[in-house]
């Protein structure tokens, strides 16, 4: 058998889960789609001595708009669930966008968008993209609830400000603001594996043509989703130029950016890719600000 | 404790199956061991090679990344299932093998079970369709041009037989 052996909980309410992670806290794993956790225990690189299913919770897989036009979604919603759901697309596009990027169709049925945000690798897109959207997350625990940003939750790799007794119950992304687009592209070996670079932007410009508001984070570039809050900077406050947008790429590529090298890629071939994709979706992402007819 | 066995109930292309498991065994390996059902084949056991897809629910997923237990009270199909019976194959499965869609047939379970639900939810992809819907299976034999040959045939073959 592959995994070592473990305790297998399968608790039938959020109650009954917060109560277990009180009682065994650093000695459990949560199961959510299982798409990252099960390879690592097949792997034998993790051996919790108990795992909790969250599989069979009610009320955790819930998509809603919120009373502010936001979108709201229950940790367990499957990520295949956001490549159908129409309230997503027209909700949150960037995450609507994102989603044929993660992995493949046989993944996103089972994965789920909290498993993602909460297992936190720096290669997924879902956290990159969580943290461009400004999106915050509830985590519970048996003591109470507390709701944390997007860009404050990943503090390094695989690690995030979530205690051993808490748990992510639900994802909030704020209304899509008019005047506002979105692009996403990365750039893999092959289609759905990890990428070697990638970047979500979502860019506001206003009734005369100047940018209001920048957001490009990086996936695959350090250590977290990085955020490249200097190149925006170039962009704030003027009308997009070739000029500024190769300003950007620059900045953000040999500046902002923190890849390591692997195998596949050296460092500095990954801020070239970032670089190329700067120009590239924000490019694409200017286009899309302007109401198109759909 | 956690070699306690627990009890699950499973249906397998139609036949009801309930049986003891360890919570470690992964579901891949409880549909080949424990039922014989040796169809759906395991390659590289962490998600990466799509062989042991199977439909949950008519869903396709990697068994080799799901626990047995997990699968209690739910309905499973395997490439043992999809033939309507065994002398009539399945329109991809005659479509595969007109093609020439497999060769060593490793990775045929997995794409058959991966490619008919994307066939009812595409009744007439593009060649690029086809080629994305494969990208989460291997296969080192075809270089893949027959299999993309045989689904496109397999989806004319799927119409012409909802025409008639």
């Amino acid at each position: 058998m592959k995994p070592a052996p473990f305790e297998y909980l399968a608790p039938r309410s959020l109650d009954e889960v917060l109560s277990l992670l009180s009682q065994h806290g650093d000695d459990a794993k949560l199961l959510a789609g299982g798409q990252s956790l099960i390879p690592v225990l097949n792997f034998r690189l993790a051996r919790p001595a108990i795992l909790i299913d969250i599989n069979r919770v009610p009320g955790i897989d819930v998509v809603h708009e919120t009373e502010e036009g936001g979108l709201s979604l229950g940790a367990m919603v499957r990520q295949s669930r956001l490549e159908n759901d129409p309230a997503v697309a027209r909700l949150a596009p960037l995450l609507r966008g994102v989603i044929p990027f993660v992995a493949h169709p046989q993944i996103r049925n089972r994965g789920t968008v909290g498993g993602s945000l909460a297992h936190a690798d720096p290669a997924a897109e879902l956290p990159a993209v969580a943290t461009a959207l400004d999106a915050r997350f509830l985590l519970s625990s048996a003591t109470g609830n507390r709701w944390i940003a997007a860009k404050d939750f990943y503090i390094g790799l695989f690690s995030t400000q979530m205690q051993p007794q808490e748990t992510l119950v639900e994802i909030e992304f704020p209304a899509w603001t008019p005047g506002t687009g979105w692009a996403f592209q990365e750039i893999a070996r092959r289609h759905g594996d990890f990428a070697q670079a990638g970047l979500a932007a979502v860019i506001s410009i206003n009734g005369s043509g100047v940018c209001t508001r920048a957001k490009l984070v990086f996936l695959s570039a350090g250590d977290t989703p990085v955020e490249a809050t200097r190149a925006a900077q170039v962009i704030e406050g003027n009308s997009p130029t070739p000029e500024i947008i190769a300003e950007m790429a620059e900045i953000a590529a040999m500046e902002e950016v923190e890849p390591s090298g692997d195998i596949h890629s050296t460092v500095e071939f990954k801020r070239h890719l970032c670089k190329v994709l700067t120009k590239r979706v924000v490019e694409t992402a200017i286009q899309r600000t302007s109401p198109i007819p759909n | 404790m956690s070699n306690v066995k627990l009890p699950i109930e499973v249906t397998v292309n139609g036949e009801r199956f309930n049986r003891q498991v360890e919570p470690r065994l992964l579901l891949s390996d409880f549909l080949r061991h424990e039922l014989r059902l040796t169809g759906t084949h395991v390659g590289c056991e962490h998600g990466v090679c799509g062989a042991c897809t199977i439909l949950v629910e008519g869903e396709p997923i990697r068994s080799c990344l799901m626990l047995a237990v997990q699968a209690d009270g739910l309905n499973l199909t395997t490439v043992e299932g999809l033939a309507l019976d065994p002398q009539t194959l399945h329109p991809l499965q005659e479509a595969f093998w007109e093609a020439h869609g497999l060769q060593c047939g490793f990775c045929t379970a997995g794409i058959l079970t991966t490619l008919i639900p994307f066939l009812e939810s595409h009744p007439s992809p593009s060649e690029n369709e086809v080629r994305l819907a494969l990208s989460g299976n291997l296969c080192r034999c075809t270089g893949y041009q027959h299999i993309v040959d045989a689904v496109l045939l397999a989806a004319t073959k799927m119409q012409d037989s909802d025409r008639s």
